[in-house]
């Protein structure tokens, strides 16, 4: 039995007297898709924070890769890779001077090829030699995944990966997503609010309300459970379930 | 997968981060003018005080171009500072410290890469204005030899700790602070007897003086300016002190991205 991608137990973070996050253990199957579910607010992105080592949990242990984040972060880092829309790149290098800083940094051996082969898979080929401020923001999402893949990362964190792309974009990035992940046997943990993605591309959904999980399981299986026909209608159930005054029920159109 | 595997200290790492901003400065010839801009102007009024002085003051007539000189070392302190923490600044504009912080990249690294680039940085601006002082004033801070590298160094390691400081502090606090990279060395430049002689400082405040090693290497280069002599005890205390300080800055910045990690500031410091 191989090792999880990613095994939390325990996994705990405030910042002073608020709870972003709190006790939440999972795991996450090599190869698989997982999709990170919740309102804003709901703890997503400091989960993922916690994973990548950018924040460091109040409580519990995040073993990666099968290393344990605290004492071997360093060595998992090179071998997982992230894009956020809470960070950026340098505005004023061109998308070529970006990839290639970054390249570097993960240790990409051939980085002139690995760029060229992102460029032509994400459409950012003619993008090359612009300033990464010029890009509209479809277009600097796509740079920053081709960043998130510059080292074939066996695991990649996506935090709303297509939240800013039209339909056309968004389905090409979903399907090079796929086709990454089983042409590499990668695992992807997906932060997203397009239910619709969630239910194509995930194998597994986690859903988070105020810091816990409180739900989990496959896409097909959680609509079967709540009696709903697609995941946004579980999403809702699930996330106004932790509300009394039902806003649906308040701002309802006749 | 075809990243290389661990390891605790990378020379690629820390060249890729020099890259990136080998890549800013030539990515924009104002910036790369904005080096020499202002060590220049100082440079050049400098020189014209000493014009005026040489023939109106004895101290400066026994010594041409010690102003000249104090200016351009003074300048070495100053740019080495920016160079480290103008720099960082620039990675949290960008809001790319999440990107870097999130890749194999060490934090000491991060400081590698920004006190080389520092060097990079003081090297165009100060060396501009040292070599335009030539034909302008007939006056070469190079004809100092051997001396004027280790008031260099000196200057600059103390510049990249005073940087190193203020980046903890912006880490810590965020861009709040920003002014705090301009303006706070201007803090020690009255008590580093930059123009003047430390014993022209109030008594009480000449012990404070002698704690900085820029107090040292100022008196240094007079010494060597009016008496012809190094004094290896100036340079030792320069270099004792430096040796302080640059292990309490980098343990302070060090302190303070795991207090940004403790926090979640890594992910929130943008504008």
């Amino acid at each position: 039995m191989p090792d999880p991608a990613v095994a939390v137990e325990g996994l705990s973070k405030r910042f002073g007297a608020v709870v972003a996050v709190e006790n939440i253990s999972f795991s996450i199957e090599p190869g698989s898709i997982c999709a990170l579910l919740g309102a804003n607010g709901a703890g997503k992105t400091t989960t993922l924070a916690m994973l990548l080592g950018l924040v460091t949990p109040t409580a519990g242990v995040i073993r990666v890769l099968g290393k344990d984040l605290r004492t071997d972060r360093y060595s998992v880092l090179a071998r997982m890779n992230f894009s956020s829309p809470y960070v950026d790149l340098p505005q004023r290098l061109t998308v070529a001077e970006n990839l290639d800083v970054y390249a570097r940094l993960y240790g990409v051996r051939d980085i002139q090829a690995r760029v060229t082969e992102l460029g032509r898979h994400l459409d950012i080929e003619g993008s090359m030699r612009r300033e990464y401020r010029t890009l509209s923001a479809g277009q600097k999402t796509r740079v920053v995944l081709a960043k998130a893949l510059l080292n074939r990362p066996e695991l990649v964190l996506l935090d709303e990966p297509t939240a800013s792309l039209d339909p056309d974009s968004a389905d090409r990035i979903r399907q090079y997503l796929v086709h990454y992940q089983r042409s590499n046997g990668a695992t992807i943990l997906l932060a997203s609010h397009n239910m619709t993605e969630v239910e194509r591309v995930s194998t597994q959904v986690l859903i988070m309300r105020s810091g816990e999980i409180v739900d989990r399981g496959k896409p097909m299986h959680l609509i079967a459970k709540y009696g709903r026909t697609t995941m946004e209608e579980v999403f809702l159930h699930i996330v106004r379930n932790g509300d009394p005054a039902d806003r649906q029920a308040r701002y309802s159109v006749r | 997968m075809i990243a290389v595997p661990e390891q605790v200290f990378s020379a690629r790492r820390i060249g890729a981060m020099i890259l990136r901003y080998l890549y800013l400065l030539r990515g924009s010839w104002p910036r790369i003018l904005e080096q020499a801009y202002w060590p220049t102007v100082q440079m050049i009024t400098w020189g014209l005080v000493t014009q005026f002085f040489a023939t109106n003051s004895s101290w400066v007539a026994q010594a041409a171009g010690v102003l000249i000189a104090a200016v351009l070392l003074w300048d070495v302190l100053f740019r080495a500072q920016l160079g480290v923490s103008v720099v960082f600044m620039e990675e949290m504009f960008a809001r790319n410290l999440g990107q870097l912080f999130a890749s194999p990249l060490r934090p000491y690294e991060l400081v590698l890469a920004l006190i080389s680039i520092s060097l990079v940085r003081t090297c165009i601006g100060v060396g501009t204005a040292a070599l335009l002082a030539i034909p302008l004033y007939q006056y070469s801070i190079f004809a100092m030899g051997m001396p004027l590298i280790a008031f260099f160094a000196n200057l600059l390691i103390f510049g990249w700790a005073i940087g190193l400081v203020i980046c903890a502090l912006l880490l810590r606090f965020g861009l709040g602070v920003e002014s705090l990279a301009w303006a706070s060395i201007f803090a020690i430049a009255p008590i580093s007897g930059i123009y003047y002689p430390i014993a022209t400082l109030p008594v009480w405040l000449q012990p404070v003086a002698w704690c900085l090693p820029s107090s040292h290497v100022f008196e240094g280069m007079r010494t060597v300016m009016f008496e012809q002599r190094f004094d290896v005890d100036r340079f030792a205390a320069a270099a004792e002190l430096n040796v302080l300080y640059i292990v309490l800055a980098a343990i302070v910045f060090l302190r303070a991205f795991e207090v940004a990690r403790a926090r979640g500031l890594l992910l929130q410091s943008g504008e």
